[in-house]
């Protein structure tokens, strides 16, 4: 089974949720942290690295022997990332998304596909966690091709936890898609729902069952409960704002190792979830 | 010899439009004779990205050596560059009057990007 662990805006406490639930599960878990911007689970799990792997997408390099200059690639390129100039042809790579369109369409085989590098994947594993993510490389935007990088390693049993990038845009549906559950973590608090409504017309279009968390559960008002009731989205779980909490989380520690009682919380959620899923944590 | 003028409006007295990419209008002007070509550049002002670029493809594929505009951003000039289209920057006023300078050799042709990219 798949988890994304989401939510409509950064700091609402999703990489704590994430961090967690891994280690609240006896079974064989994985994280992949999809974070790629801002990866922080690792602070948390600290995972030994084993493996360091550079992930390139493929950008066009052109024969300006070969080239007719009959700007069939400029046409087709939505990105505009390649442009015919007189004699020359420049390209964009900064821009370009790697669809493969302008090697389709030129007619003299002058288009060929050379790596630009996107950034860095490492795995590794820490008690029985295993563990990936993605570091994208600084002033990169191109996020989406290292998130499925990324998502690649999905191992085929067990329980995979997405730790999704915040927000509703390409990498957060990069990291959510075709996962079977997702969990998006909330504030009460206005913001909170403001963001959380973006989040939730986001999984819908998806087409994903989804749930809520509700993070600092005591502060703010009611208005996230009754726009889940509305929905009729699950509250699965709610964390009050509790200082030993906060001091586990400030020192880098997770709160689900140092109160069992927490521990019990989180499984207990992932069972609801496999009910609701009609998946077990082995089956994907 | 014809130059480029990014415009607010379709003829020469209308005023300058700063950006480049996204200007409204494109004209086409001829140094010589003041023929005007007008290039409607309402499908860039919308783009998402490289609105710059394709303005440079718009503008070489007319043969204008030179353009006058507000502000270029680093991927617009890139083409620009390598269409060996020279850029009068910060240049403001009427099209006309923006013309009339360049002829009299009154506006400097910048080397550099002087508008950061959209991002
Ligand atoms: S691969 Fe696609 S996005 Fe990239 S330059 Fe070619 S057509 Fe444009
Ligand atoms: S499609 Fe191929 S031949 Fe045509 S302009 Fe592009 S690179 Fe040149």
């Amino acid at each position: 089974m798949i988890i994304s662990i989401a939510s409509g805006k950064g700091g609402t406490g999703k990489t704590t949720v994430a961090t967690n639930l891994a280690v609240s599960v006896d079974g064989p878990v994985q994280l992949l942290d999809c974070d790629v911007e801002e990866p922080n689970a690792h602070l948390f799990i600290r995972p030994s690295i084993r493996e360091t792997k550079t992930v390139t997408t493929p950008v066009p390099e052109i024969d300006l022997e070969k080239c007719n200059q009959c700007k069939k690639c400029a046409e087709i390129c939505r990105f505009r990332a390649i442009a015919v100039l007189g004699d020359t042809v420049l390209t964009f790579p900064e821009l370009c998304h790697s669809c493969g369109g302008c090697m389709a369409v030129c007619p003299e085989g002058a288009i060929t596909e050379k790596g630009r590098e996107l950034g860095v994947l490492e795995a590794g594993a820490m008690n029985g966690v295993s563990f990936v993510h993605g570091r994208l490389r600084v002033g990169e935007a191109m996020s989406p091709p290292l998130i499925r990088a990324v998502r690649d390693r999905t191992w085929a049993d067990g329980l995979t936890l997405i730790d999704a990038p915040p927000g509703t845009s390409c990498p957060v549906i990069a990291a959510m898609k075709d996962t079977d559950f997702v969990l998006l973590v909330t504030e009460p608090t206005p913001f909170g729902l403001h963001d959380l409504q973006l989040a939730v017309e986001a999984v819908k279009i998806l087409d994903i069952p989804m749930g809520l968390m509700i993070n600092r559960a005591d502060v703010g008002d009611d208005h996230v409960r009754d726009y889940a009731r509305a929905e009729g989205l699950p509250i699965l779980m709610e964390i009050p704002f509790d200082r030993q909490i906060a001091e586990s989380y400030s020192r880098g520690d997770m709160f689900a190792l140092a109160f069992p009682e927490w521990k019990a919380r989180f499984r207990e959620m992932i069972e609801k979830i496999e009910t609701m899923t009609g998946k077990g944590a082995g089956a994907q | 010899m014809k130059i480029a003028v990014t415009s607010t409006g379709k003829d020469l007295e209308s005023p300058m439009d700063p950006r480049f990419g996204r200007a409204a209008y494109i004209l086409i002007v001829d140094t010589d004779t003041l023929a005007v070509e007008v290039l409607d550049n309402a499908e860039n002002v919308n783009a998402f990205k490289g609105a710059g670029i394709q303005a440079a493809t718009m503008i070489n594929d007319k043969k204008a050596e030179v353009l006058l505009t507000g502000y270029c951003g680093p991927n617009a000039f890139k083409a620009l560059e390598a269409a060996r289209i020279k850029v009068g920057g910060d240049v403001s006023g009427t099209v006309r009057q923006a013309v009339a300078a360049f002829s009299d050799g009154n506006v400097k042709l910048v080397c550099e990007p002087n508008a950061e990219g959209h991002w």
